[in-house]
């Protein structure tokens, strides 16, 4: 038991539905049915649009260890913090909590668990009810699970809120939330936590609406619970230098996926996956008058309804290749890339059309066309394949003329799979 | 050269029920043609303010005093009416969050058109359409999409909206308030590529607002440190940040969690209430170096290196 990881997650996957419009849906369920509907418009992707919150991580947290989920908005590292906890249904995957299975727990058998597993959430003011004193609401937090009296609770209470620095303790019992400030509720919000004895945190962005120059003092009071206790933190942050002052090992998210983890020393020192490395290049520093040399990453964090195939980082890439998953919608992203050439896009929209006249299905983009414009189309579509930026040009496989349509088939992307590279894990086709 | 902004004792305070607010007080500072002066300071610290000030959109009833001249014009005698014609060709201002700065039901074109027309009444659809996507352009956004909708455009591609939109008409001063804020730090970086090139190409004077003493360092040539209500630091950015002088400059600097950072700092207590703040230095509550001097009286701005002031009764032992 004393071995076993806290907490060890395997192919963690959470995916949200999202509504669909049921007179739609039923309109494309009788469009699908019509003799000769394209085969490809059955995608599954487009039938159930899903939200791919997290896609199928794994990782392991061990007893006192500290373990930072970083990524930019929207990467799923919040996702994958309630997930663990139960929070949100996964969608496929293993979750044991001290070595127990609780991926398929009903909430009154995670009842007994939940005091050992805490969440401490960014905005504290939120998290507290504005209508209860701090006491209260560190003391209801001990009643609900633990049935002690009533004198025994508030001496536990008016302990812990010493102990995470709310002091002079039996002044401040009494005080409502409002009456405090940022730094002093986050305070009461982790005694809330500790006053359990939990032995796993998920801290979400702790710090990120503190001020400066009260920030490290609650990540000091995070570090020495940690000693004291014993406690291992998921710890939550788009912040890169805050995770690598706190965390032991990190792992760096991109829309849904781990794509480098290992010991936050050794990431820090020599990120090895292109996207660890632009977002270590992209941090502004303290520091006049240092040149950096950066290539920042094209645009941004594409929609996680359809993330990209093969690498979902492959389309904004400083590194990429042929193989890292080019499909369809980025020979159209190219066109409208082309529009910003006003002598190109003349050229372009005279053979080609507008980019909105492409459609892009998985791996390829077609254009209806007259049968007799066909083949100039094509030779056209052809030149332009050369100009476009070299891993993507190599990924077309072709450019064909189909029936009433002209075709920019690209090839299939190598499988990907994370793996070790001195001494931490990379998703990345350069390893 | 004459400055673009020049700010003498500036004072702005707020009414409330409970009494002025001190939001800015007393400050002094110029900004040079072509400039960019980064204001950095915690929240409530009154950085927003000054902002909103410039701009001319502080709410009714709000007491300013003091001077603050645009190119030689006083600013706070300048009517509401006048005020409109300035912004967009004299002034701008980005916000932090684009989304609520933009019309959910106007197609970027008519955001670009309606800028336009209430400057130059006269101009054509087609000509206003043409400064839009050549504006529009240099954000990197084809014109393809002028036609589109707020909605449709992700949150760096807003901002760059924004900026387009605020150097449509080339005013000289650009006021940006938190810009990058809302954004990932990648988009951040690309935003703030785009400032530095903007300054460069239109020779613009830029007054950047926020509390990320990185994004000062990378971009700024002068920096301005505020603190409740008044600027306890300003000089070159390399002054500012390799020999600061004030304490609280040297807090906020030791404070700030960056990738160099080798052991946590922080500074003791809490920033003071703008309605009753502390008498003398305002920083004396949380100063590690406070004498009775500094309880007492309040420190004068003194010039300690060629353009570097701090208001500090001990300035000199910092040097």
């Amino acid at each position: 038991m004393t071995d076993a990881p806290i907490l060890r997650v395997e192919d963690l996957t959470v995916h949200f539905p999202i509504k669909v419009n049921p007179i739609r849906a039923l309109g494309q369920l009788i469009a699908e049915r019509l003799p000769g509907s394209d085969a490809e418009a059955k995608d599954d992707r487009i039938r159930h649009p899903r939200v791919h919150a997290v896609d199928g991580i794994s990782f392991a947290l061990q007893r006192g260890e500290i373990l930072g989920l970083v990524g930019e908005s929207g990467c799923g590292k919040t996702t994958t913090g309630r997930a663990v906890l139960r929070l949100v249904d996964p969608t496929r995957g293993t979750i044991l909590f001290e070595g127990r299975d609780i991926t398929h727990l009903r909430e009154s058998e995670l009842r007994p668990l939940r005091p050992r597993m805490q969440i401490v959430f960014q905005d504290p003011h939120g998290a507290l009810n504005p209508g209860m004193t701090i006491g209260q609401a560190i003391m209801d937090a001990l009643r609900l699970h633990e049935s002690a009296d009533e004198a025994e609770a508030k001496e536990a209470t008016l302990r812990v809120m010493a102990e995470v620095g709310l002091t002079p303790a039996d002044d401040l019992f009494s005080k409502y939330p409002a009456d405090l400030s940022g730094g002093q509720k986050q305070r009461a919000v982790l005694a809330r936590a500790i006053i359990l004895r939990p032995s796993l945190i998920v801290a979400d962005e702790p710090v990120a609406m503190l001020d400066m120059s009260i920030r490290a003092r609650i990540l000091e009071l995070l570090l020495a619970l940690r000693q004291r206790y014993g406690l291992a933190y998921l710890f939550i942050t788009h912040d890169l230098a805050t995770a690598k002052f706190v965390c032991n090992r990190i792992a760096i998210m991109y829309l849904g996926r781990i794509v480098e983890m290992g010991p936050t020393e050794l990431i820090f020192r020599d990120p090895k996956h292109p996207y660890t490395r632009a977002l270590l290049g992209a941090i502004p520093v303290p520091e006049p008058g240092r040149v950096r040399v950066r290539t920042l990453p094209r645009g941004e964090v594409p929609d996680a309804i359809f993330p990209p195939a093969g690498c979902r980082f492959h389309p904004r890439c400083p590194a990429v290749l042929p193989s890292c998953g080019w499909e369809g919608r980025d020979f159209v992203e190219y066109l409208e890339q082309r529009r910003l050439d006003p002598v190109r896009a003349k050229a372009d929209e005279a053979v080609l059309g507008t980019e909105e006249a492409w459609e892009a299905t998985g791996f390829s983009s077609r254009r209806r066309v007259r049968d007799e414009d066909a083949a100039a189309i094509a030779e056209y579509a052809r030149s332009i394949v050369p100009e476009a930026p070299v891993p993507l040009a190599k990924a077309v496989e072709a450019v064909d003329i189909g029936e009433g349509e002209v075709v920019v088939r690209f090839r299939t992307p190598d499988p990907l799979a994370p793996k070790m590279v001195e001494g931490r894990t990379v998703e990345c086709l350069l390893y | 050269m004459e400055p673009v902004l020049e700010a003498r004792d500036l004072t702005v305070h707020y009414r409330t029920k409970r009494g002025p607010v001190h939001a800015v007080d007393g400050v002094s500072f110029e900004l040079r043609p072509g400039e960019t002066l980064g204001v950095v300071g915690e929240t409530g610290c009154g950085k927003s303010t000054l902002g909103k000030t410039i701009l001319g959109i502080l709410p009714p009833g709000t007491e300013r005093s003091g001077s603050l001249k645009l190119r030689g014009r006083e600013l706070l005698e300048v009517r509401p009416s006048e005020y409109r014609k300035m912004r967009g060709e004299e002034l701008a201002l980005i916000f932090q969050d684009p989304m609520t700065r933009l019309d959910p039901l106007m197609t970027i074109r008519d955001h670009f058109i309606e800028t336009i027309r209430v400057h130059h009444g006269d101009i054509s659809k087609t000509d206003a359409t043409e400064r839009a996507a050549e504006a529009l352009r240099s954000m990197g956004i084809p014109r393809s999409r002028l036609n589109h909708y707020p909605h449709e455009f992700s949150g760096g591609m807003r901002q760059r909206i924004m900026i387009a939109m605020a150097i449509v008409l080339k005013p000289k001063l650009l006021v940006a308030d938190e810009p990058t804020t809302a954004l990932d730090v990648i988009v951040e970086a690309q935003i703030l590529d785009i400032l530095r090139d903007l300054k460069r190409a239109y020779s613009m004077s830029l007054l950047l607002i926020t509390h990320n003493l990185g994004i000062v360092a990378e971009v700024c040539d002068r920096a301005a440190v505020m603190y409740a209500g008044k600027f306890a630091e300003i000089g070159s950015v390399d002054d500012v940040f390799r020999h600061r002088i004030h304490p609280y400059t040297q807090g906020l600097l030791e404070s700030t969690i960056h990738l160099q950072t080798k052991a946590l700092h922080s500074i003791d207590g809490l920033p003071p209430s703008l309605l009753n703040p502390p008498s003398g230095c305002r920083f004396h509550p949380r100063c590690p170096f406070a004498k009775d001097i500094c309880t007492r009286e309040e420190p004068s701005n003194v010039e300690y290196r060629p353009g570097h002031f701090a208001a500090c009764h001990f300035g000199s032992d910092f040097l």
